[in-house]
């Protein structure tokens, strides 16, 4: 795609007493992009996160964030990336602003100008009116959303986000969404780990699935899409008042049509390009009544199921 | 480093666990002062160091402050060290503190250090304000040689409070859960302080030589041997002898400040290692620990 690539990892390994979590990965995240890390628990998914920060030191293979080794540059590292924990935790006894203040401080962030910061960032993930409430008296989903706001006031070029919705009500899911799609035009690339694929299909840019360690599949969402469930084809759903063998036939025929299927009143046709004007075409012209036809879209849950069970077969 | 060292000292300043320590500060204070207006009088014999006296004397039932001290600044190292990392690592600030541009030995060296001044601050506080109250009391100034003295003991008591707060600290870079790490380093105190020095070494020691030694292994006689020779300064050797018989059998004439410091040099210097070996190894199991829970 010609981009920068800022994330790199080459075969990246890590055990754990002899069970290996992390197996040999290669990763490429491009620069102002949000990538997607997916996969079912225990996949390797914040082991490799915290590789790529330089808080967890790999057994083998290297990773990169803007061409610094995070096992042997981790201050540089750290300088440019900022992380959101699965589990975020923050000082009860202090304020939300004390809280922020002190992260500032540890990245030699002046005072006036942290002051600043901390009032725009908990401006954008909505707290602000608890700006001076201690952090003891916050709710789970405030403390998650004070996480964002920990990430984004040391302004990094790079935001690990470890299950970033996790605990957030349906609306606060939507905001925080909402800020991470808008990071990349302010320079910043995203790493998210999610559960909800949803979520991850409507933000990101890439994914990468891993499983067992491995990455089972990593690219472009819509691309993955098209490649994972049909070969790279396009399927269009036809539902007509009546098929029979005749139609098929004369479907079969279409240029371009690689199969045919059919359930019920149902037909399902894999083609190699967009045919349903000539499809409809010829449903028509057979006096069957068309109902409704679609090419059918490809969700994130498909994709990942099916590699997810390809990546289970393998084992 | 700065950074944390001042976060941990507004921590430690504004938490109910330094009030309650600084009342006990208070406490043993007043109990120690009570004990020297009881006993002083008697105490008070042709050697001088009439000031150092408030310190040593115990009157009646009462303890004197030193050995207040004694008991309690174990308990005030192990208060400010139990829960030093392992409660970041409970409620998750441990993890985004080390994704942030700092050493990680800056962690451990801030809170250590805040441990000390906060230490410091507090027998700094018991001396002073008993030395205040002793003087309205007794009426009689301390020479040079016995603020010297002071001085000096005061110094031992902020090491041998490290060495107990380097071992609470380590206990909770091993121990995952805040109680263990507290009754571990709690029960390391009452070994050395009860059953160490009272059952065990008199049980298996066979001569004096190696009485002496064993004895000496354990940081709470190196401590009162220390404070001992220091604060009474007709001490002239740290030996098997108990108070009152060595006392008897003493030249009543006192050491020189010099030869008292001679004297407790080895206690010094091995207080110093130990806490120095405690923090090494906390510094090197917690920069190789993994920072997954």
């Amino acid at each position: 795609m010609g981009k920068k690539i800022v994330v790199e990892t080459q075969e990246l390994t890590k055990r754990y007493d002899g069970t290996t979590v992390v197996d040999h990965l290669n990763l490429q995240i491009a620069e102002n992009e949000v990538f997607g890390l997916l996969g079912p628990n225990g996949a390797g998914k914040t082991t490799t996160m915290l590789m790529l920060l330089g808080l967890t030191e790999p057994t083998s293979g290297s990773a990169r964030v803007f061409g610094f080794d995070s096992a042997r540059e981790p201050l540089k590292v750290k300088r440019l990336t900022g992380y959101l924990p699965e589990k975020v935790g923050f000082y009860d006894n202090l304020t939300a602003r004390e809280n922020l203040r002190f992260i500032a401080r540890l990245n030699n962030i002046g005072d006036a100008e942290s002051k600043r910061l901390i009032e725009q960032v908990l401006e954008a993930v909505g707290i602000a009116e608890m700006t001076d409430v201690t952090v003891g008296k916050f709710s789970r989903g405030m403390k998650q959303r004070l996480g964002i706001a920990d990430v984004l006031v040391k302004k990094p070029k790079i935001a690990v986000l470890d299950e970033p919705t996790a605990g957030l009500d349906p609306e606060g899911i939507n905001q925080i969404l909402d800020l991470i799609a808008g990071l990349p035009q302010t320079g910043a690339t995203v790493v998210i780990s999610s559960h909800r694929l949803y979520e991850v299909q409507r933000v990101c840019h890439s994914i990468g699935i891993l499983s067992k360690g491995k990455m089972v599949i990593e690219g472009s969402l819509d691309q993955l899409g098209r490649e994972a469930l049909a070969e790279g084809r396009y399927i269009i759903e036809v539902e007509t008042a009546g098929v029979n063998p005749q139609l098929i036939k004369v479907i079969n025929e279409i240029a371009g049509v690689r199969r045919v299927e059919a359930k019920g009143n149902l037909l399902q046709i894999s083609a190699d390009i967009d045919l349903r004007a000539e499809i409809a075409k010829a449903i028509v012209q057979n006096n069957i009544p068309l109902i409704q036809m679609k090419i059918r879209e490809f969700s994130l849950d498909d994709i990942y199921m099916k590699y997810f069970h390809e990546g289970e077969l393998e084992k | 480093m700065i950074t944390i060292l001042r976060k941990e000292l507004a921590d430690y300043f504004s938490s109910i666990r330094c009030f309650i320590l600084f009342l006990l500060v208070l406490l043993a204070s007043a109990g120690g002062l009570y004990a020297a207006y009881q006993g002083i009088r008697g105490a008070v014999s042709e050697t001088g160091f009439v000031f150092l006296k408030l310190f040593t004397t115990s009157g009646g039932v009462m303890p004197s402050l030193v050995s207040f001290i004694a008991l309690f600044v174990p308990i005030v190292g192990i208060a400010l060290g139990f829960d030093a990392i392992n409660s970041e690592r409970y409620s998750g600030t441990l993890n985004r503190i080390l994704s942030q541009p700092v050493y990680r030995d800056s962690v451990i060296n801030g809170k250590f250090l805040a441990g000390m001044v906060t230490l410091s601050i507090m027998m700094a506080a018991t001396i002073l304000i008993v030395s205040g109250y002793g003087l309205r009391m007794i009426g009689v100034p301390p020479t040079a040689e016995e603020i010297t003295r002071l001085f000096i003991y005061l110094v031992f008591t902020i090491i041998y409070g490290a060495f107990w707060m380097g071992l609470a600290i380590l206990f909770s870079i091993l121990f995952r859960r805040i109680a263990v790490s507290l009754l571990s380093a709690i029960a390391v105190w009452l070994f050395f302080d009860f059953f160490y020095i009272s059952m065990i070494v008199p049980a298996i020691a066979k001569t004096t030589e190696a009485y002496l030694m064993l004895m000496r292994l354990s940081p709470n006689t190196l401590f009162d041997e220390a404070t001992m020779v220091l604060l009474l300064p007709q001490w002239r050797g740290v030996g098997i002898l108990t108070a009152g018989e060595a006392i008897s059998y003493m030249l009543p004439n006192p050491l020189s400040l010099g030869q008292s410091i001679l004297l407790v040099w080895p206690q010094l210097t091995s207080l110093i290692s130990l806490s120095a070996i405690c923090f090494a190894i906390s510094y090197v199991v917690f920069m190789r620990q993994e920072i997954r829970s």
